[in-house]
Protein backbone atom coordinates (compact mmCIF):
# COMPACT_ATOMS: atom_id res chain seq x y z
CA UNK A 1 0.00 0.00 0.00
CA UNK A 2 3.01 2.28 0.96
CA UNK A 3 5.04 1.50 -1.82
CA UNK A 4 3.09 3.03 -4.66
CA UNK A 5 2.48 6.39 -3.03
CA UNK A 6 6.16 6.89 -2.76
CA UNK A 7 6.38 6.05 -6.19
CA UNK A 8 4.16 8.80 -7.25
CA UNK A 9 5.75 11.40 -4.61
CA UNK A 10 9.24 10.01 -6.47
CA UNK A 11 8.00 10.77 -10.04
CA UNK A 12 6.25 14.10 -8.64
CA UNK A 13 9.68 14.86 -7.38
CA UNK A 14 11.69 14.24 -10.22
CA UNK A 15 9.02 16.35 -12.37
CA UNK A 16 9.54 19.20 -9.69
CA UNK A 17 13.53 19.28 -9.68
CA UNK A 18 14.11 19.33 -13.50
CA UNK A 19 11.69 22.42 -14.75
CA UNK A 20 12.79 21.29 -18.34
CA UNK A 21 10.40 18.65 -18.35
CA UNK A 22 7.52 21.24 -18.67
CA UNK A 23 5.09 21.21 -21.26
CA UNK A 24 3.62 25.03 -21.20
CA UNK A 25 4.25 27.64 -23.52
CA UNK A 26 4.55 31.34 -22.64
CA UNK A 27 2.30 31.97 -25.53
CA UNK A 28 2.46 35.70 -26.59
CA UNK A 29 6.28 35.25 -26.01
CA UNK A 30 6.94 32.29 -26.88
CA UNK A 31 4.95 31.39 -29.90
CA UNK A 32 4.20 27.33 -30.35
CA UNK A 33 6.10 25.39 -33.01
CA UNK A 34 3.80 23.97 -35.26
CA UNK A 35 4.03 21.22 -37.77
CA UNK A 36 4.14 21.18 -41.48
CA UNK A 37 1.01 20.19 -41.21
CA UNK A 38 -0.91 22.15 -39.15
CA UNK A 39 -4.22 23.91 -40.16
CA UNK A 40 -4.65 27.29 -39.95
CA UNK A 41 -6.37 29.52 -42.13
CA UNK A 42 -6.67 28.77 -45.57
CA UNK A 43 -4.81 30.46 -47.86
CA UNK A 44 -5.35 31.17 -52.11
CA UNK A 45 -1.69 30.48 -53.71
CA UNK A 46 0.20 32.92 -55.95
CA UNK A 47 1.29 30.89 -59.41
CA UNK A 48 4.55 31.46 -61.32
CA UNK A 49 2.82 34.03 -63.70
CA UNK A 50 2.07 36.62 -60.05
CA UNK A 51 -1.37 36.13 -60.24
CA UNK A 52 -3.88 33.55 -58.21
CA UNK A 53 -3.40 29.94 -59.04
CA UNK A 54 -7.15 29.47 -58.47
CA UNK A 55 -9.15 28.54 -61.73
CA UNK A 56 -12.60 29.05 -59.59
CA UNK A 57 -13.74 25.65 -60.16
CA UNK A 58 -15.64 26.11 -57.58
CA UNK A 59 -15.05 22.04 -55.71
CA UNK A 60 -14.19 23.84 -52.67
CA UNK A 61 -16.99 25.10 -52.29
CA UNK A 62 -18.77 21.76 -52.88
CA UNK A 63 -16.82 19.82 -50.93
CA UNK A 64 -16.66 22.52 -47.72
CA UNK A 65 -18.49 20.89 -45.02
CA UNK A 66 -19.33 23.93 -43.26
CA UNK A 67 -19.89 26.32 -46.65
CA UNK A 68 -18.20 28.61 -45.44
CA UNK A 69 -16.67 28.83 -49.33
CA UNK A 70 -18.47 31.42 -51.59
CA UNK A 71 -16.63 31.45 -55.38
CA UNK A 72 -17.68 33.54 -58.78
CA UNK A 73 -15.78 32.59 -61.69
CA UNK A 74 -14.90 35.22 -65.17
CA UNK A 75 -12.88 34.57 -67.99
CA UNK A 76 -10.30 36.96 -68.86
CA UNK A 77 -9.50 38.12 -72.34
CA UNK A 78 -6.82 35.21 -72.68
CA UNK A 79 -9.54 32.84 -72.03
CA UNK A 80 -7.91 31.62 -68.39
CA UNK A 81 -10.37 30.78 -65.81
CA UNK A 82 -10.11 33.23 -62.35
CA UNK A 83 -12.38 33.79 -59.45
CA UNK A 84 -14.34 36.95 -59.34
CA UNK A 85 -15.28 36.82 -56.12
CA UNK A 86 -13.86 34.40 -53.65
CA UNK A 87 -15.07 34.17 -50.43
CA UNK A 88 -14.78 32.82 -47.07
CA UNK A 89 -16.82 33.24 -43.68
CA UNK A 90 -13.55 32.82 -41.08
CA UNK A 91 -16.28 32.58 -38.47
CA UNK A 92 -18.05 29.33 -40.10
CA UNK A 93 -14.59 27.72 -41.06
CA UNK A 94 -13.83 24.53 -39.19
CA UNK A 95 -10.38 24.13 -40.55
CA UNK A 96 -11.31 20.64 -41.57
CA UNK A 97 -8.84 21.26 -45.39
CA UNK A 98 -11.09 19.27 -47.63
CA UNK A 99 -10.82 22.13 -49.39
CA UNK A 100 -7.00 21.83 -49.85
CA UNK A 101 -7.49 18.13 -50.77
CA UNK A 102 -10.43 18.85 -53.52
CA UNK A 103 -8.36 21.62 -55.32
CA UNK A 104 -6.93 20.05 -58.72
CA UNK A 105 -4.59 23.02 -58.80
CA UNK A 106 -3.21 23.43 -55.40
CA UNK A 107 -4.25 27.19 -54.87
CA UNK A 108 -5.81 27.09 -51.69
CA UNK A 109 -3.20 25.81 -48.82
CA UNK A 110 -4.41 25.96 -45.37
CA UNK A 111 -0.91 27.14 -43.49
CA UNK A 112 -0.32 28.71 -39.80
CA UNK A 113 -2.32 31.41 -39.01
CA UNK A 114 -4.45 30.66 -35.80
CA UNK A 115 -4.58 34.14 -34.49
CA UNK A 116 -8.49 35.08 -35.80
CA UNK A 117 -9.83 36.86 -32.94
CA UNK A 118 -11.94 39.80 -33.61
CA UNK A 119 -14.00 42.14 -32.42
CA UNK A 120 -16.76 41.81 -35.31
CA UNK A 121 -19.21 38.92 -35.07
CA UNK A 122 -18.66 38.31 -38.76
CA UNK A 123 -15.11 38.33 -40.64
CA UNK A 124 -15.48 37.46 -44.39
CA UNK A 125 -11.54 37.25 -46.21
CA UNK A 126 -12.35 38.25 -49.13
CA UNK A 127 -9.70 37.11 -52.54
CA UNK A 128 -7.53 40.31 -51.78
CA UNK A 129 -7.45 39.37 -48.01
CA UNK A 130 -6.68 36.04 -48.96
CA UNK A 131 -3.78 36.66 -51.80
CA UNK A 132 -2.42 38.87 -49.13
CA UNK A 133 -1.15 36.41 -46.36
CA UNK A 134 0.48 34.64 -49.27
CA UNK A 135 1.79 37.92 -50.81
CA UNK A 136 3.10 38.43 -46.86
CA UNK A 137 4.50 35.11 -46.61
CA UNK A 138 6.66 35.38 -49.84
CA UNK A 139 8.01 38.97 -48.54
CA UNK A 140 11.66 38.54 -47.86
CA UNK A 141 12.13 38.80 -44.06
CA UNK B 1 4.35 51.22 36.53
CA UNK B 2 7.12 48.98 37.78
CA UNK B 3 10.14 49.01 35.37
CA UNK B 4 10.31 45.25 35.34
CA UNK B 5 6.41 44.62 34.31
CA UNK B 6 6.68 47.51 32.01
CA UNK B 7 10.14 45.32 30.10
CA UNK B 8 7.63 42.05 30.27
CA UNK B 9 4.54 43.17 28.74
CA UNK B 10 6.31 45.05 25.99
CA UNK B 11 8.76 41.93 25.30
CA UNK B 12 5.41 39.67 25.31
CA UNK B 13 3.70 42.29 22.77
CA UNK B 14 6.61 42.33 20.23
CA UNK B 15 6.58 38.49 20.40
CA UNK B 16 2.97 38.40 19.47
CA UNK B 17 3.52 40.37 16.85
CA UNK B 18 6.61 39.39 15.39
CA UNK B 19 4.85 35.69 15.31
CA UNK B 20 1.15 36.78 13.74
CA UNK B 21 3.13 38.97 11.34
CA UNK B 22 5.52 35.97 10.39
CA UNK B 23 2.44 33.42 10.18
CA UNK B 24 0.55 36.45 7.94
CA UNK B 25 4.04 37.02 5.57
CA UNK B 26 4.45 32.98 5.14
CA UNK B 27 0.89 32.42 4.08
CA UNK B 28 0.77 34.97 1.20
CA UNK B 29 4.39 33.40 0.12
CA UNK B 30 2.89 29.89 0.53
CA UNK B 31 -0.34 30.92 -1.17
CA UNK B 32 2.34 31.74 -4.28
CA UNK B 33 4.98 29.14 -3.78
CA UNK B 34 2.18 26.36 -3.51
CA UNK B 35 0.85 27.21 -7.13
CA UNK B 36 4.41 27.57 -8.29
CA UNK B 37 5.62 23.81 -6.84
CA UNK B 38 2.62 22.22 -7.65
CA UNK B 39 2.41 23.96 -10.99
CA UNK B 40 5.90 22.29 -11.61
CA UNK B 41 4.99 18.99 -10.39
CA UNK B 42 2.81 18.89 -12.74
CA UNK B 43 4.60 19.85 -15.52
CA UNK B 44 3.29 23.21 -15.98
CA UNK B 45 4.62 26.67 -15.04
CA UNK B 46 2.34 27.98 -12.76
CA UNK B 47 1.27 31.92 -12.57
CA UNK B 48 3.77 33.80 -14.69
CA UNK B 49 2.18 37.52 -15.56
CA UNK B 50 2.14 39.25 -12.54
CA UNK B 51 5.26 40.15 -11.61
CA UNK B 52 8.25 38.20 -12.47
CA UNK B 53 7.29 34.72 -12.44
CA UNK B 54 4.01 35.70 -10.42
CA UNK B 55 5.48 37.07 -7.55
CA UNK B 56 3.34 39.79 -7.60
CA UNK B 57 -0.15 37.17 -7.55
CA UNK B 58 -1.03 36.76 -3.64
CA UNK B 59 -1.14 40.60 -3.84
CA UNK B 60 -3.37 40.63 -7.21
CA UNK B 61 -5.72 37.79 -5.74
CA UNK B 62 -5.77 39.88 -2.22
CA UNK B 63 -6.41 43.16 -4.18
CA UNK B 64 -9.13 41.40 -6.40
CA UNK B 65 -10.63 39.96 -3.59
CA UNK B 66 -11.00 43.31 -1.23
CA UNK B 67 -13.04 44.69 -4.24
CA UNK B 68 -15.28 42.56 -4.78
CA UNK B 69 -19.09 42.88 -3.36
CA UNK B 70 -19.44 41.20 0.02
CA UNK B 71 -22.98 39.23 -0.38
CA UNK B 72 -24.65 37.70 2.33
CA UNK B 73 -27.63 35.82 1.31
CA UNK B 74 -30.74 37.14 2.32
CA UNK B 75 -31.98 34.08 4.43
CA UNK B 76 -28.17 33.05 6.30
CA UNK B 77 -27.94 33.80 9.74
CA UNK B 78 -26.33 36.59 9.84
CA UNK B 79 -24.48 37.27 13.13
CA UNK B 80 -23.03 33.39 12.84
CA UNK B 81 -22.59 34.03 8.68
CA UNK B 82 -20.36 36.85 9.48
CA UNK B 83 -18.56 35.19 12.78
CA UNK B 84 -17.68 32.18 11.04
CA UNK B 85 -14.21 32.91 8.83
CA UNK B 86 -12.90 34.79 11.86
CA UNK B 87 -13.67 31.29 14.48
CA UNK B 88 -12.01 29.73 11.33
CA UNK B 89 -9.06 32.06 11.55
CA UNK B 90 -8.74 32.42 14.95
CA UNK B 91 -7.78 29.37 16.33
CA UNK B 92 -5.01 28.63 14.13
CA UNK B 93 -2.94 31.82 15.21
CA UNK B 94 -3.57 31.76 18.63
CA UNK B 95 -2.12 27.69 18.99
CA UNK B 96 1.01 29.56 17.84
CA UNK B 97 1.19 31.21 21.51
CA UNK B 98 3.02 27.90 22.74
CA UNK B 99 5.35 27.06 20.51
CA UNK B 100 8.73 27.71 21.17
CA UNK B 101 10.81 28.74 18.07
CA UNK B 102 14.06 29.63 19.94
CA UNK B 103 16.32 28.93 22.39
CA UNK B 104 16.77 31.85 25.25
CA UNK B 105 18.08 34.49 23.67
CA UNK B 106 19.56 38.37 25.70
CA UNK B 107 18.61 41.19 24.28
CA UNK B 108 19.63 44.50 26.00
CA UNK B 109 20.25 42.61 29.18
CA UNK B 110 17.03 40.94 29.53
CA UNK B 111 16.59 37.48 28.88
CA UNK B 112 14.14 36.66 26.09
CA UNK B 113 12.48 32.97 25.77
CA UNK B 114 11.60 32.79 22.26
CA UNK B 115 8.16 31.58 22.77
CA UNK B 116 5.12 33.76 23.05
CA UNK B 117 4.37 31.91 26.55
CA UNK B 118 5.69 28.20 28.14
CA UNK B 119 2.36 26.96 30.01
CA UNK B 120 2.73 23.67 31.53
CA UNK B 121 -0.29 22.15 30.00
CA UNK B 122 1.08 23.43 26.39
CA UNK B 123 -0.26 20.04 24.54
CA UNK B 124 -3.39 20.50 25.97
CA UNK B 125 -4.31 24.14 24.82
CA UNK B 126 -2.96 23.29 21.24
CA UNK B 127 -5.68 20.72 21.22
CA UNK B 128 -8.16 22.15 22.95
CA UNK B 129 -7.44 25.60 20.56
CA UNK B 130 -7.23 23.34 17.26
CA UNK B 131 -10.56 22.08 17.97
CA UNK B 132 -12.06 25.12 17.94
CA UNK B 133 -11.29 25.80 14.04
CA UNK B 134 -14.21 22.90 13.12
CA UNK B 135 -16.86 25.31 14.78
CA UNK B 136 -15.70 28.10 12.28
CA UNK B 137 -16.37 25.65 9.06
CA UNK B 138 -19.44 23.90 10.79
CA UNK B 139 -21.40 27.32 11.22
CA UNK B 140 -20.32 28.73 8.18
CA UNK B 141 -22.09 25.66 6.94
CA UNK B 142 -25.12 25.86 8.83
CA UNK B 143 -25.38 29.85 8.53
CA UNK B 144 -25.28 29.76 4.19
CA UNK B 145 -28.62 28.31 4.29
CA UNK B 146 -27.61 26.01 0.95
CA UNK B 147 -27.74 22.62 0.96
CA UNK B 148 -24.27 22.01 -0.69
CA UNK B 149 -22.56 24.24 2.35
CA UNK B 150 -24.50 22.41 4.72
CA UNK B 151 -23.36 19.27 3.68
CA UNK B 152 -19.66 20.22 3.31
CA UNK B 153 -20.16 21.65 6.96
CA UNK B 154 -21.08 17.81 8.24
CA UNK B 155 -18.34 15.81 6.09
CA UNK B 156 -15.98 18.42 7.56
CA UNK B 157 -16.90 18.10 11.39
CA UNK B 158 -17.08 14.38 10.84
CA UNK B 159 -13.85 14.43 9.44
CA UNK B 160 -12.08 16.51 11.89
CA UNK B 161 -13.53 14.99 14.80
CA UNK B 162 -12.07 11.76 13.55
CA UNK B 163 -8.68 12.46 12.64
CA UNK B 164 -8.36 14.35 15.71
CA UNK B 165 -8.43 11.38 18.31
CA UNK B 166 -6.05 10.12 16.06
CA UNK B 167 -3.90 13.45 15.80
CA UNK B 168 -3.86 13.76 20.09
CA UNK B 169 -3.17 10.00 20.08
CA UNK B 170 0.10 9.79 18.46
CA UNK B 171 1.63 12.52 19.99
CA UNK B 172 0.89 10.72 23.74
CA UNK B 173 4.28 8.92 22.60
CA UNK B 174 6.17 12.09 22.78
CA UNK B 175 4.57 13.01 25.90
CA UNK B 176 5.16 9.63 27.59
CA UNK B 177 8.85 10.04 26.20
CA UNK B 178 9.26 13.72 27.41
CA UNK B 179 7.29 13.13 30.87
CA UNK B 180 6.13 16.68 30.61
CA UNK B 181 3.01 18.28 28.76
CA UNK B 182 4.86 21.79 28.14
CA UNK B 183 6.26 21.94 24.67
CA UNK B 184 9.43 23.94 25.82
CA UNK B 185 10.24 20.76 27.76
CA UNK B 186 9.65 18.73 24.44
CA UNK B 187 11.92 20.86 22.28
CA UNK B 188 14.43 21.24 25.26
CA UNK B 189 14.16 16.92 25.52
CA UNK B 190 15.21 16.60 21.68
CA UNK B 191 18.34 18.46 22.07
CA UNK B 192 20.87 14.84 21.35
CA UNK B 193 18.13 12.89 19.43
CA UNK B 194 15.06 14.16 17.59
CA UNK B 195 11.79 11.68 18.59
CA UNK B 196 11.15 11.02 15.03
CA UNK B 197 14.16 8.25 15.30
CA UNK B 198 12.37 6.87 18.95
CA UNK B 199 8.93 7.34 17.24
CA UNK B 200 8.63 6.94 13.68
CA UNK B 201 5.12 4.98 13.39
CA UNK B 202 4.11 8.14 15.53
CA UNK B 203 5.42 10.91 13.49
CA UNK B 204 3.67 8.70 10.41
CA UNK B 205 0.36 9.15 12.37
CA UNK B 206 0.29 12.35 13.31
CA UNK B 207 1.19 13.81 9.83
CA UNK B 208 -1.24 11.91 8.04
CA UNK B 209 -4.28 12.78 9.96
CA UNK B 210 -3.05 16.14 10.43
CA UNK B 211 -3.11 16.66 6.78
CA UNK B 212 -6.46 15.50 7.32
CA UNK B 213 -7.31 17.42 10.24
CA UNK B 214 -6.34 20.94 7.75
CA UNK B 215 -8.64 19.48 4.95
CA UNK B 216 -5.73 19.04 2.84
CA UNK B 217 -5.03 16.84 -0.64
CA UNK B 218 -5.65 14.06 -0.72
CA UNK B 219 -8.56 14.32 2.51
CA UNK B 220 -10.25 17.66 0.82
CA UNK B 221 -13.62 16.07 1.25
CA UNK B 222 -15.37 19.10 2.95
CA UNK B 223 -14.54 21.33 -0.60
CA UNK B 224 -15.00 18.35 -2.70
CA UNK B 225 -15.67 20.68 -6.20
CA UNK B 226 -17.59 17.78 -8.42
CA UNK B 227 -19.92 16.73 -5.48
CA UNK B 228 -20.78 19.73 -3.12
CA UNK B 229 -19.90 22.72 -5.37
CA UNK B 230 -17.23 24.51 -2.63
CA UNK B 231 -18.23 23.21 0.47
CA UNK B 232 -18.72 25.06 3.15
CA UNK B 233 -17.73 28.46 1.61
CA UNK B 234 -19.85 28.37 -1.80
CA UNK B 235 -21.70 31.61 -0.23
CA UNK B 236 -18.82 33.49 0.46
CA UNK B 237 -17.16 35.80 -1.20
CA UNK B 238 -14.89 39.07 -0.95
CA UNK B 239 -12.88 38.76 2.20
CA UNK B 240 -14.65 36.35 3.95
CA UNK B 241 -13.79 34.13 1.01
CA UNK B 242 -9.79 35.26 1.50
CA UNK B 243 -10.29 34.66 5.48
CA UNK B 244 -11.95 31.22 5.25
CA UNK B 245 -8.30 30.71 2.09
CA UNK B 246 -6.01 32.13 4.62
CA UNK B 247 -7.14 29.67 7.86
CA UNK B 248 -6.58 26.72 5.72
CA UNK B 249 -3.05 28.24 5.56
CA UNK B 250 -2.78 29.43 9.06
CA UNK B 251 -3.73 25.92 10.29
CA UNK B 252 -1.37 24.17 7.81
CA UNK B 253 1.32 26.21 9.16
CA UNK B 254 0.04 25.75 12.72
CA UNK B 255 0.50 21.74 12.07
CA UNK B 256 3.47 21.68 10.63
CA UNK B 257 5.15 23.77 13.72
CA UNK B 258 3.42 20.90 15.99
CA UNK B 259 4.78 18.41 13.57
CA UNK B 260 8.50 20.14 14.17
CA UNK B 261 7.71 20.79 17.76
CA UNK B 262 7.02 17.23 18.90
CA UNK B 263 8.96 15.07 16.34
CA UNK B 264 11.78 17.13 14.71
CA UNK B 265 13.55 18.43 17.38
CA UNK B 266 11.73 22.30 17.40
CA UNK B 267 15.03 24.27 17.52
CA UNK B 268 17.76 22.20 17.71
CA UNK B 269 20.50 22.05 15.01
CA UNK B 270 24.13 22.57 14.50
CA UNK B 271 25.96 25.70 12.84
CA UNK B 272 22.54 27.93 12.18
CA UNK B 273 21.31 29.73 14.75
CA UNK B 274 17.81 28.05 16.45
CA UNK B 275 15.41 30.69 14.44
CA UNK B 276 16.64 29.62 11.33
CA UNK B 277 16.59 25.98 12.11
CA UNK B 278 12.94 26.23 12.97
CA UNK B 279 12.22 28.28 9.66
CA UNK B 280 13.60 25.62 7.68
CA UNK B 281 12.34 22.42 9.31
CA UNK B 282 8.71 24.28 9.00
CA UNK B 283 9.57 25.12 5.22
CA UNK B 284 10.52 21.43 4.76
CA UNK B 285 7.01 20.24 6.46
CA UNK B 286 4.95 22.85 4.38
CA UNK B 287 6.79 21.71 0.99
CA UNK B 288 5.61 18.16 2.12
CA UNK B 289 1.92 18.96 2.30
CA UNK B 290 2.30 20.79 -0.82
CA UNK B 291 4.09 17.07 -2.59
CA UNK B 292 1.55 15.31 -1.05
CA UNK B 293 -1.06 17.97 -2.71
CA UNK B 294 0.25 17.73 -6.19
CA UNK B 295 0.51 14.03 -6.09
CA UNK B 296 -2.01 12.25 -4.56
CA UNK B 297 -5.98 12.00 -5.44
CA UNK B 298 -8.59 12.44 -3.33
CA UNK B 299 -10.11 9.92 -1.13
CA UNK B 300 -13.82 8.48 -1.23
CA UNK B 301 -15.07 9.42 1.97
CA UNK B 302 -15.66 5.38 3.44
CA UNK B 303 -12.43 5.37 2.56
CA UNK B 304 -11.69 8.27 4.45
CA UNK B 305 -13.57 6.60 7.41
CA UNK B 306 -12.19 3.01 7.17
CA UNK B 307 -8.42 4.81 7.11
CA UNK B 308 -9.06 6.95 10.20
CA UNK B 309 -10.87 4.69 12.00
CA UNK B 310 -10.01 1.25 11.37
CA UNK B 311 -6.35 1.68 10.48
CA UNK B 312 -5.13 4.99 11.94
CA UNK B 313 -6.85 4.39 15.31
CA UNK B 314 -5.70 1.13 15.87
CA UNK B 315 -2.01 2.06 14.88
CA UNK B 316 -1.39 4.59 17.43
CA UNK B 317 -3.04 2.49 20.16
CA UNK B 318 -0.78 0.21 19.20
CA UNK B 319 2.28 3.00 19.36
CA UNK B 320 1.46 3.76 22.90
CA UNK B 321 1.64 0.43 23.71
CA UNK B 322 4.97 -0.45 21.73
CA UNK B 323 6.40 2.73 23.96
CA UNK B 324 4.73 1.83 27.18
CA UNK B 325 6.25 -1.53 26.71
CA UNK B 326 9.88 -0.32 25.97
CA UNK B 327 9.90 2.46 28.48
CA UNK B 328 8.76 -0.46 30.93
CA UNK B 329 11.77 -2.93 29.97
CA UNK B 330 14.27 -0.01 29.90
CA UNK B 331 13.61 1.08 33.24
Amino acid sequence: MILPLIKGLALTLRRFLNPRTCVTIPYPDERPKLSARFRGLPELQIGKDGREKCVACGLCAKVCPSQCIYVEGAEDETHRRYPKIYELDAFRCIFCGFCEEACPVRAIILRDTFELATYQNKEIFDKEKLLDLTKKRNLPK
Amino acid sequence: MNKELFAYLVIACVKILLVFGTIQLMVISMIWLERKIMAHMQVRLGPMRVGPHGLLQPIADGIKLLFKEDIIPEKASKLLFVLAPAMAMIPALITFAVIPFGDKVKILGYNVDLVITDINIGFLYVFAVSSLGIYGIVMAGWASNNKYSLLGGIRSSAQMISYELTLGLSLIGVVMLTESLSLVDVVNAQGKLWNIVLQPLGFFIYFTSAIAEVNRCPFDLPEAESELVAGYHTEYSSMKFAMFFMAEYANMITVSAIAVTFFLGGWHGPFLPPVVWFMLKLSGCLFFFIWIRSTFPRLRYDQLMHLGWKFLLPLSLLNILITGLIMVIKG
